[in-house]
């Protein structure tokens, strides 16, 4: 009997009566990280990576129902051993590896396979089923190391800065923002919207060292922003504070980036294909590290890459998920939490 | 190449037109002035021949990238342009180049008449020692088609601010025939070329829509008054034995209208008219769709010479005995075209558009109401002593069209859309009610705001019923207005009419499917219309 199933709550283990990021409140959920089309509120207990915790407690005020695991360590729920492997994602994200009676299933959630500096790497983990994401699941997306693109984004920072005009970067609240920070600190004061700030006090408390960031305040003066890096989530990107800044460019942070559409879609002054999912390349590579005979495709370019793992010899099927909602990130973080919309 | 990759990755960040400008100002002072012409042809859409096709290069990509032939369809429907999906899906270049625009170009045109195995050695060299961005340019450049949102109006006035010069002069430069192989930059800007060629048009003077009521344009005695024709604008150029016709779009069509080729004997050397290219029957002009079975066609049968003969309404007159009058008011050039026209040999193919005579702004309007009986969009306001300026030019013409035609239709397909609006459902079909059934009348683009196509776009995401490659069949639930300009009927659609441009007005929220129109209610105003 298979260990996963799909039902219309989400993805369910019989043999362990838990869910895994399920969409519809249930007993006993396991998270892979916190993005909010991989978290519903509502659940009875969850258990999460050590990380995902902080990040659950801020924004959902998830506390006494959360347990949490460290990576590699294994646990027992009614006979099925299960364990975390890190996914690269997001900080605390998460594959959730199942072995029942010498059958392995691995969820993966969102993963990629670049390491960022910030989120634990990637770790493939050999399986008999994979579940897997495809959000980048077409041969047009092939990342550029991200020292090159931290080294773009530097430079458009340091023109923008001679020119007098104020660099905003796009970035989801959750995982980017990190990753950006981690990054691009050392030369400008980064300040950061609140979401970010929030999430960054939370990951500090659990021990995550950060560069140092400012919580942007109306206190702030216009002139010093301007000589700065200021990070906010997409869904404020076209708001009336950003057009009040000094001569503002905004430069999105995004794997859509990587296409002129997406790019020209934004309106936006620059866009960085900075992505925290694989590429093509780096999802057929997880894949096959995997040796799974079995792939099931969860969201993203789900029928397209699904046909073509069929046609290289990976036996593959699409299933109908809630996750990863298409076009999310070019639209904006629409579930995140709500209090970012009316700052 | 690098310094025009950066021009065209300025060109597409912003729509805004002073930025675009600024964008093209910078180029034009950094830019090696060899490559400039080339750019000037490129972005006014004067296309080399295309030195290889489209099918060679494509299938060169597949077989470079190692994607089966489906995966690079479908990932050329998620980009939306064929250049960059072959730029995206190569696999990474091994060298770097960096050679000037004009050379590529250069080098390209040097692939026609070479074999197939010399044209793919070539081209995959390139791809080899260009990044992405480049690589997209270069595919460009063979097919020599770059679509940016660069006017002629825009460029020529980032040219004119570049080099402080006359802006309608460097219009008619560019606007003349020209090789970018044979000319310099300061030779095109100067208009060297244009005064030895027989055949440059002027740049037409295009008028603004009416935005507010006539009776703000002051006296009626100021203004003349013309129908508007649904045609293609058309300038007839007759200078020494030779006779040119140039449409709108700046394209050479002589060959396409030969009941107009005895102007070449019957029209004086040194004169040039402004006017309508339409279908006109017995003295009648008739509908748009029946010009459309002569338009772009290589050979012309009989029937359609017999069903659609055509006809030119002439607006003006701009040259006269080889002198630009366009500086003369219209009241002088309009006398001076009654009798060019009346001097006519031929009588009932070249015409006078009429003249509306009106005593009241009232009345007008009440005349305009009658446009679409004879076929005309509705009125051209013009002023008696306007000159015929270079473009658009708000004040002097205006253009005061009918109401568009409207109806309540239910959106069932869509499509992602292509260049800028690729990730994004935009294209929509919509139908209306025929009894129980739904049947397709209408396919439209364009007409919301980016706001609106997301609002769209989630419900298509959570809505689609069926896929069938690129479209998604959607529940029957948002209603639209539709706005069009015409009706007729059509044996290649479902419905048995067609709609004329038709467009979205309005996304009805406030209205359920069940209350959009019939197709009864179209063909009643189909029937109504004839």
């Amino acid at each position: 009997m298979a260990l996963i199933k799909f039902t219309n709550r989400g993805i369910y283990c019989k043999q362990g009566n838990f869910y895994i990021d399920p969409w519809h409140p249930v007993d006993y959920a396991v998270t892979t990280h916190g993005h909010a089309d991989h978290v519903k509120w509502g659940n009875k207990n969850y258990l999460c990576h050590e990380l995902t915790k902080p990040i659950l407690k801020q924004r959902y005020g998830l506390e006494d129902n959360v347990q949490t695991l460290p990576y590699n360590k294994e646990i027992d729920i009614n006979g099925v051993k299960l364990s975390l492997f890190p996914a690269g994602h997001v900080i605390g994200s998460a594959q959730i590896r199942l072995e029942y009676k010498g059958e392995i299933c691995v969820v993966s959630g969102d993963y990629k396979v670049e390491y960022d500096g910030i989120s634990t790497a990637f770790e493939p983990v050999k399986c008999h089923t994979f579940v897997s994401e495809s959000t980048f699941g077409l041969p047009i997306y092939t990342w550029q190391e991200q020292e090159l693109i931290f080294a773009q984004i530097k430079n458009w920072v340091k023109d923008n800065n001679n020119k007098g005009k104020t660099s905003i970067l796009v970035a989801y609240s959750l995982g980017k923002a990190q990753r950006l920070i981690k990054n691009l600190a050392g030369e400008y004061p980064i300040y950061v919207h609140n979401s970010i700030a929030n999430l960054n006090e939370g990951f500090a408390a659990a021990g995550v060292e950060l560069p140092e960031t400012i919580r942007i305040d109306i206190d702030i003066k216009k002139d010093e922003l301007q000589k700065g890096i200021i990070i906010i989530p997409p869904a404020l990107a076209d708001g009336r504070w950003v057009k009040s800044l000094q001569q503002p460019a905004i430069g999105v942070c995004s794997g859509w980036m990587a296409v002129r559409a997406g790019r020209r879609w934004r309106s936006a002054d620059a866009g960085f294909a900075l992505s925290d999912h694989a590429d093509w390349p780096g999802l057929l590579s997880a894949i096959k590290a995997t040796e799974a005979e079995k792939v099931f495709v969860t969201h993203g370019s789900t029928a397209v890459f699904s046909k073509y793992l069929n046609e290289i010899g990976i036996c593959s099927e699409e299933v109908t998920t809630k996750y990863g909602a298409e076009d999310d990130e070019v639209i904006g973080e629409v579930n995140e939490n709500p209090k970012e919309e009316t700052k | 190449m690098k310094r025009f990759s950066q021009l065209i990755q300025e060109l597409e960040l912003s729509n805004k037109t002073n930025d675009k400008i600024a964008a093209l100002v910078s180029y034009f002072n950094e830019a090696n002035d060899k490559d400039k012409p080339y750019v000037i042809a490129m972005f006014t859409g004067k296309k080399p021949k295309r030195p290889v096709n489209t099918a060679l290069i494509k299938q060169w990509a597949i077989e470079l990238s190692g994607i089966p032939e489906w995966l690079f369809s479908e990932s050329y429907s998620s980009v939306g342009d064929l250049s960059e999906t072959i730029a995206l899906v190569l696999p990474p270049a091994e060298n770097a180049v960096d050679k000037p625009l004009h050379q590529w170009i250069t080098e390209l045109a040097q692939l026609n008449g070479e074999t197939d195995e010399a044209k793919k050695e070539y081209i995959l060299n390139a791809w080899n020692s260009l990044n992405t961005q480049e690589r997209f340019i270069f595919n460009k450049l063979i097919s020599g088609n770059f679509r940016i949102g660069v006017s002629n109006k825009m460029l020529v006035n980032a040219i004119a601010k570049h080099g402080e010069e006359d802006s309608s002069k460097i219009m008619h430069s560019i606007m003349g025939k020209w090789l970018p192989n044979e000319i310099t930059y300061q030779e095109l800007i100067a208009g060297a070329h244009v005064n030895t060629d027989n055949s440059w048009p002027y740049p037409f003077c295009l008028a603004y829509a009416l935005e507010t009521e006539p009776e703000n344009l002051g006296e009626t005695s100021a203004w003349q008054a013309e129908w508007k024709w649904d045609g293609i604008r058309g300038q007839i150029v007759k200078r020494n034995g030779e006779l040119f016709i140039w449409s709108r779009g700046e394209e050479l069509v002589t060959d396409q209208f030969p009941e107009l080729h005895f102007l070449k004997d019957d029209l004086p050397d040194g004169t040039v008219l402004d006017g309508e290219i339409l279908s006109v029957k017995d003295g009648n002009v008739q509908s748009f769709s029946m010009l459309q079975q002569r338009l772009n066609r290589k050979t012309i049968n009989k029937s359609q010479l017999n069903d659609a003969p055509i006809g030119f309404f002439t607006y003006d007159i701009l040259e006269h005995k080889g002198i630009d009058i366009r500086q003369e008011p219209l009241a002088e050039r309009r006398k001076i075209l009654v009798d060019i026209i009346g001097n006519l040999a031929i009588k009932d193919i070249v015409l006078l558009s009429p003249v509306i005579e009106f005593e009241s702004w009232e009345k007008l309007a009440e005349l305009r109401e009658t446009a679409r009986a004879i076929n005309s969009e509705g009125i051209m306001l013009k002023k008696l002593d306007s000159v015929f300026h270079t473009g658009r030019k708000r004040g002097d013409w205006w253009k005061w069209k009918i109401n568009p035609y409207t109806v309540d239709t239910v959106m069932i397909y869509a499509q992602k859309g292509s260049g800028r609006r690729a990730n994004f459902y935009t294209d929509y079909t919509f139908a209306v009610r025929d009894g129980e059934q739904l049947i397709t009348i209408a396919k439209a683009y364009s007409g919301l705001t980016d706001k609106e196509i997301k609002e769209v776009n989630s419900f298509v995401n959570k809505n689609a019923i069926e896929k069938f490659g690129p479209v998604r069949t959607v529940k029957p639930e948002l209603v639209f207005e539709i706005a069009f300009e015409g009706i007729a009927e059509s044996k290649r659609h479902k419905a048995g009419l067609a709609l004329r441009f038709p467009r979205i007005a309005r996304w009805r929220k406030d209205k359920k499917a069940d209350e959009i129109n019939t197709l009864d209610d179209l063909r009643q105003l189909l029937i109504a219309s004839q």
